[in-house]
């Protein structure tokens, strides 16, 4: 600052007073905005501060408050604490203050950022109303993350659920923005939002960015929109928009006829896994022994149970590794099977070879005794048991079509264990055995071979095999003690339709009936399609009674 | 040597009975002081029938695909039954339980609850749960003058003399929970899945929210049916369609799912993205059992609306889960320290209490006598609410709670109504049902029809 | 006879069969509904009205077990759907039961009450003509019967056999109880048909309608009983029995397998319809778990138990299990189950002749028990052959003493 001439004398009034004003002014311009940045800065800061006492609050209403406040509060740990609260990461204690837990498990205080030691505290009430305001907050500030799948999902969720009042944001992200998928998405998301403009001219460039789009999401939103009302008007009043909506509906529907056909047979390669899985077991032991085994259901059960127990150990004892414990409920549903097989091969089954009727009515109480035996050790309940993390979850394969990890997770599984199976019966010793003995016994055994130890071993390996069904439908379903019941007729049909003694018949027996069943579904409903399946298996095995892929013999009554 | 199989195989069967676990202390719990308690598990012929003693018939299928959900509410009511016993008993004596297993059966319960009537003459019996087990059941009673007390919720469309209805009507749960749906607390919803198992249950409620929905100017093209049977197991496609049929507006789905195939349903919704903020579904028959079977985290957020939560803070429900958990413990019941409470539990604690204390009021277990009394009953419920039985219509007035799943298998409360609602047996909403009439006092003295029984002065239509 | 029939020497079967049969019809039909209707509750013969109702419904059981009998132990055809033609009679009775409820139902309307709720405005084409008691008892024939006939008819054309024939009926009455489960069929759904208040004009709840019902049942049975006889015993039962043991044989021989099985199959098909439509006025509902297949596979194991191919050890099998049933469910309800699955297994292992051939007949009965455990033992090195052996044939080994085994296994019920 400079002095105003000598003190004690004012200067002359030519010149040096309207400078000297210039510089009081400029001074106190200065420290006027010098004050007010320090100002708006606490203001920020108590803004931000406000915002996370009002998260402390108990009520859902204050909570929801405090997180509006931390969207526009434009503080860059605003989103930081959004997301700690989306995931269940944030935790209120006593005295109000908030913590945030890391990725490690650490806690840091919301509003120091300085790291703490273990604390008591609740979570804060968060609810759907609370979901619903925090995940457009969240995402709108999202969409600024360094992170790409972030920024994706944040341009997601403000698709879903966004108004207009985000368009502003969502241009100046796509002004920033340099990945190519994240800019497309950002502009179909603009385009749903323009849609419901005002402006006509900017609903037809929504159409047509829709379009260029091709996504068949939109399908509903633009059938609205040509929609006609009962009394001849249209929703929509301008009929340039009208036809331009119109043939990219055109376009958007034979995507849809050509998605859902694809979705009929993903869904049904799903669901023929599942048949096939439950039915490899009873393939074996029914096209290679020619033994009915009703209580094959149970061996699904048992191995679903064992899968259970091994959950069970492994959170008593190792649960750090809590998330790995499927691997190890395979070989344990395996072994587990193959024992239970072996001990009912040699108790009840040897004595019935040959009468093929006697040993389905035997097997049928066997899985009586079972599925009581079952329910007495672990009770009438349903058992819990947890899809492990990895294969929580889906992934968007396109347009809508949500393939569920555990689903994928299934099909892989299948393809393991046939491939298993096949390695067994053709490239090993004990699966040359079993292959001989069922061609030509008395020869197989004048060749040395001991047929008892085959036949136990052969039933037990399809008892096996049904055990490592069980793990995989623990994961999809329920696991109680009579869920083996509602395979077992189905495993039967897809037996009997393949064709026995052959492996490849009963593959494709099964994903043909996972993949007809799955696309009727829609048309008809879950059960009439169900029933038509049936009646179609049927009338093929009236067809072909020895079903679609059979082992010519010579003989003049099969089986 | 075959007899001496056939032998061998009848000593085993004794063994295995003898070593069944669950079975054997909770089943036919006599007190504590009867010596004859080794010898009591066969029914005994009605001549030697101990006169000291009220008997209590428990009907509830302890096999079967029902002994999931019923065999809770054997133990509850045994567990009641102690509870009343150690106070001293009703009118001087103790009370006797009398359990059989209908096995899921629906002409077995018929079969069960005559022999109960008829041959071990109980007081009351308590039991049944699916609609079919107690249409099968309803004539017996009806005939042979006896008394059920049915805990469990309903479609409504019924009201018999001879029964006490201790779980919801439609307007007790549906309604409000599609009133929350459409509220802004709720998500707004303007178009509605209504997903169900394929039985009267879900087919009635639907019908009766469908009415409602077009009061409240909800167009068909916004509702939508659809229905599985039961077991059902694969969720696939009908999770799909709903995510496309959620397209464009706020969409709420209302459950009425029941039994085992809640389980693929939910595990489906998780794994394919529905989050219960944007679609959100409410469920009527999924309460803190069910999900005892299930991994809660991925149906965070998803609803169920009930008349009793584990999870309601009031000293009466903390003293309510303490007898219970102390109960579990003392009878080793399996699953020990896992076991919940849930609303038919509650619902069968009400009905026995208010039993009692209209058998006291009564002064005689005389079904006549006992169903005068029932009317005037009282009760404070672990809800922290004053259930009242209405002599009208035979149900209770019951206040109704939504609550939000948790992490733990547990709810979290998000709305609740001010006080008990009266039950409607007969629903509004359904031009044929609002008509009529459940009235068993009177003049209307029916629980079916548009006009009362005995016309003159004063009679009014109460519905 | 004709020339067919081997020279018989005396009389090998049981004789005493006929009129222990004839002593239960007696029993069932005339003296547990007298004693129940005539004498007073205090009285020591009275006979309550809870063991009328068991007593209706156990031989209801019973008939089907003898039909259930023709079809596997004479003509050797394991059926797992059974349990679908005897609902399908209960279906038709209950049907008329449900007409004749008319204005009295829940809803007071002409229209049954599960079609109130779903909706419907008038009734379906197929339930006209169910007012009239007459048409409902033709349908529970002819319903089953006609299924059974299209069915077999195929089936058997295509030399459809053995396991495969009952996993196919398994897949038939899975597809049905599926059918009869959805509301939108129009059969009550999982609710059923029930509610029912009078049957020709009488009401079901009073006790002398029950006893006439009880009565009603005993007759049937003792009709079923003589039908099933004269059929086995004719030439026909000859060539079914020949079937059974040895098809490709009496195929060769110039007979149709086709026609007589499928006979055999719609008249059993026909006689279950028949003990469903006795069935249900006595228990009061049907719905369709009664065609689940675990109820198809019961009947079977009533005729194990009982004894196959003997036409009286099927009834006493069936009062048996079914009796055991009823008093283990209330008496040790959690043991029912392995009570149930051990008499399968020890039934099939032990005793496949069943309990008649193991106590009747005396040493007969016993060495021929023997042989047959002699003949499994060496059998079991030839599997895949005739799976449908469940009396030894006499072509094999008979280590017996040669006095007591004819030439074939020809026994009369």
């Amino acid at each position: 600052m400079r002095r105003l001439g000598k003190p004690g004398t004012w200067s002359s009034r030519t010149g040096r007073r309207p400078a000297a004003l210039r510089c009081l002014a400029a001074f106190a311009v200065s420290l006027a905005a010098v004050l007010l940045a320090t100002v708006a800065a606490r203001a920020d800061a108590s803004d931000y501060e406000s915002a996370l006492h009002s998260l402390a609050e108990p009520s859902p209403e204050e909570v929801s408050r405090g997180i509006s406040g931390l969207g526009s509060s434009g503080d860059p740990r605003a989103m930081g604490v959004l997301q700690a609260l989306r995931d269940g990461n944030l935790l209120v204690a006593e005295g109000g203050a908030i913590y945030l837990k890391d990725a490690g498990g650490a806690l840091h205080d919301a509003l120091s950022g300085a790291p703490s030691g273990p604390r008591a505290g609740r979570a804060p009430p968060v609810d759907n109303d609370v979901r619903r305001v925090l995940l457009p907050v969240l995402a709108r500030l999202e969409l600024r993350s360094p992170d790409r799948a972030v920024r994706l999902a944040a341009n997601e969720t403000l698709a879903d659920r966004g108004n207009d009042g985000d368009a502003p944001v969502l241009r100046d992200a796509l002004a920033r923005e340099t990945d190519k998928g994240v800019r497309a998405a950002i502009v179909s998301t603009l385009a749903e939002l323009d849609l419901a403009s005002t402006d006509p001219q900017r609903r037809l460039g929504a159409i047509d960015a829709i379009g260029a789009s091709g996504s068949v999401r939109f399908r509903p939103v633009l059938s609205a929109l040509v929609a006609r009302h009962d009394d001849g008007s249209y929703s929509e009043p301008d009929p340039r928009v009208r036809s331009a909506a119109d043939s990219v509906l055109h376009s958007l529907d034979r995507k849809q006829m050509a998605v859902d056909a694809i979705a009929g047979v993903l869904y049904g390669l799903s669901a023929g896994s599942i048949l096939l899985l439950s039915a490899l077991g009873l393939a074996i032991t029914f096209g290679l022994m020619r033994v009915i085994n009703m209580a094959h259901g149970e061996m699904l059960m048992l191995g679903a149970y064992a899968t259970y127990c091994t959950q069970v150990f492994f959170a008593a004892h190792f649960p750090s590794l809590m998330s790995w414990y499927l691997l190890a409920a395979v070989p344990v549903a395996l072994i587990t099977c193959m024992a239970m097989g072996a001990l009912l091969e040699r108790t009840v089954i040897q004595f019935l070879y040959g009468r093929p009727l006697e040993t389905l009515l035997a097997t049928y109480g066997l899985s009586l005794l079972l599925i009581q035996l079952v329910r007495s050790i672990f009770g009438a309940q349903n058992v819990t048991v947890e899809n492990p993390p990895w294969l929580a979850g889906g992934a968007e394969l396109f347009e809508g079509v949500v393939i569920p990890y555990n689903r994928m997770a299934v099909v892989l599984f299948t393809i393991v264990v046939v491939a298993f199976v096949g390695y067994i019966l053709r490239g090993t010793s004990l699966g040359l055995r079993v292959r001989a003995v069922t061609q030509n016994r008395p020869m197989a055994a004048c060749m040395g071979i001991s047929t008892r130890r085959v036949d136990t071993w052969t039933f037990a390996l399809g008892s096996g095999v049904g055990g490592l069904g069980g793990v995989a439908l623990a994961q999809l379903g329920n696991v109680g003690p009579e869920m083996g019941q509602s395979y077992i007729v189905d495993s039967f049909l897809v037996v009997v339709l393949g064709g026995v003694g052959k492996l490849m018949g009963s593959i494709i027996a099964a994903f043909g009936l996972g993949i007809l069943n799955k696309v009727l579904e829609p048309f008809a409903g879950a059960v009439l399609g169900k029933i038509v399946v049936l009646m179609v298996v049927v009338l093929i095995i009236q067809k072909r009674p020895q079903g679609l892929f059979a082992q010519r013999t010579r003989g003049v009554e099969d089986a | 040597m075959r007899k001496w199989l056939v032998g061998l195989a009848a000593c085993c069967q004794v063994w295995l009975v003898g070593c069944s676990k669950d079975a054997a202390p909770a089943g036919d719990m006599k007190p504590a002081d009867s010596a004859a308690a080794a010898a009591s598990d066969m029914p005994k012929p009605a001549a030697a029938a101990t006169t000291d003693t009220i008997k209590v018939g428990i009907l509830h299928s302890l096999s079967g695909t029902m002994a999931i959900s019923e065999t809770s509410l054997r133990d509850v009511a045994l567990m009641t039954i102690e509870e009343i016993n150690a106070k001293g008993g009703l009118l001087g004596k103790k009370l006797e339980a009398v359990v059989v297993d209908p096995a899921s059966n629906w002409p077995l319960f018929a079969e069960k609850a005559r022999e109960l009537l008829q041959k071990d003459k109980v007081a009351v019996v308590f039991g049944c749960w699916t609609s079919v087990s107690r249409k099968s059941v309803l004539p017996v009673f009806e005939e042979l003058n006896g008394l059920l007390f049915y805990p469990v919720q309903y479609e409504g469309e019924e009201s018999s003399y001879n029964v006490f209805y201790t779980g919801a009507a439609p307007n007790q749960q549906a309604i409000p929970a599609v009133e929350y749906l459409m509220g802004e607390k709720g998500g707004g919803a303007k178009r509605f899945e209504l997903l169900g198992t394929d039985y009267v249950y879900p087919r009635t409620t639907n019908k009766i929210l469908r009415y409602f929905l077009h009061s409240k100017g909800v167009s068909d093209d916004d509702i939508h049916e659809e229905y599985t049977p039961f077991g059902h197991n694969d969720y696939q496609t009908i999770v799909a369609n709903i995510k496309k049929f959620a397209v464009g507006k706020r969409t709420a789905v209302i459950s009425t799912i029941n039994g085992d195939s809640n389980v693929p349903f939910y595990k489906e919704l998780g794994n394919q993205g529905m989050k219960a903020a944007d679609i959100p579904v409410v469920a009527f028959s999924v309460g803190e059992e069910e999900l005892r079977g299930i991994d809660a985290k991925p149906l965070v957020g998803q609803l169920a609306a009930w008349n009793y939560f584990m999870s309601i803070d009031t000293p009466e429900n903390k003293a309510f889960i303490a007898e219970w958990k102390a109960y579990v413990k003392a009878h080793n019941l399996t699953d020990g320290d896992k076991r919940v409470t849930n609303d038919p539990m509650e619902a069968t604690y009400i009905g026995m209490h208010m039993w009692a204390q209209a058998v006291e009021q009564a002064g005689t277990t005389d079904v006549d006598a006992v169903r005068q009394a029932a009317g005037y009953q009282t009760f404070r419920s672990p809800s922290g609410f004053d259930i009242t039985l209405d002599a009208k219509n035979h149900h209770l007035h019951k206040p109704v709670f939504i609550g939000e799943v948790q992490a733990n298998g547990q709810f979290q409360i998000v709305w609740k109504t001010e006080g008990p609602i009266r039950a409607q047996a007969w629903s509004p909403f359904i031009p044929e049902s609002s008509k009529k009439v459940a009235d068993w006092t009177y003049p209307w003295v029916c629980g079916n029809c548009t006009e009362a029984k005995y016309p003159g002065v004063g009679a009014v239509a109460n519905k | 006879m004709t020339s067919l029939a081997p020279a018989r020497g005396p009389a090998i079967g049981r004789p005493w069969a006929t009129w222990v049969t004839a002593a239960v019809c007696v029993v069932v039909g005339v003296l547990v509904p007298l004693l129940n209707v005539v004498t007073p509750e205090t009285s020591i013969l009275h006979v309550s009205a809870v063991t009328v109702a068991l007593t209706g419904k156990l031989t209801c059981y019973a008939i089907v077990a003898v039909a259930m009998d023709l079809v596997w132990g004479f003509a050797g055809i394991l059926s797992l759907c059974h349990g679908l033609f005897f609902a399908l009679g209960g279906y038709a009775m209950g049907m008329y039961l449900m007409r004749v409820i008319g204005g009295e139902g829940m809803y007071r309307s002409a229209l049954p009450d599960f079609m109130v709720f779903l909706d419907w405005k008038e009734l379906p084409w197929y339930w006209r003509g169910f007012d009239h008691f007459g048409f409902a008892l033709v349908m529970a024939l002819l319903v089953p019967g006609l299924l059974a006939y299209v069915f077999g008819y195929f089936a058997f054309r295509s030399r459809i056999r053995g396991v495969y024939f009952s996993i196919v009926t398994q897949a038939v009455t899975y597809a049905a109880m599926l059918l009869f489960f959805r509301n939108a069929t129009g059969f009550g759904g999982n609710n059923g048909l029930t509610d029912f208040k009078r049957i020709l004009g009488y009401s079901l709840r009073e006790p002398s309608t029950r006893a006439a019902l009880c009565a009603a049942s005993g007759a049937g049975l003792a009709l079923t009983y003589l039908l099933c006889r004269f059929v086995v015993r004719s030439r026909a039962g000859r060539v079914l029995t020949a079937m059974r043991d040895v098809e490709a044989k009496v195929r060769f021989c110039g007979y149709d397998p086709v026609a007589y099985k499928l006979f055999a199959w719609t008249l059993s098909a026909m006689l279950c319809g028949l003990a469903g439509a006795l069935y249900v006025p006595q228990v009061g509902i049907i719905n369709p778990s009664e065609m689940q297949t675990s109820s198809s596979v019961e009947i079977a194991i009533w005729a194990a138990v009982g004894g196959r191919g003997t036409l009286v050890g099927p009834i006493f099998g069936a009062y048996l299990v079914n009796g055991g049933k009823s008093w283990l469910t209330a008496a040790f309800p959690t043991a029912w189950l392995y009570v149930l699955g051990t008499l399968f297994v020890v039934i099939t292992l032990v005793l496949p002749g069943g309990l008649v051939r193991a106590f009747s007949g005396a040493g007969r009965g016993r060495d021929l028990m023997a042989g047959w455990i002699r003949d499994l033992a060496s059998k079991r090195a030839a599997s895949g052959t005739s799976s449908n052996v469940p009396l030894p044939a006499a072509n094999l080994a008979a280590p017996a003493p040669p006095t007591t085994v004819a030439a074939t296994d020809q026994e009369e019920p």
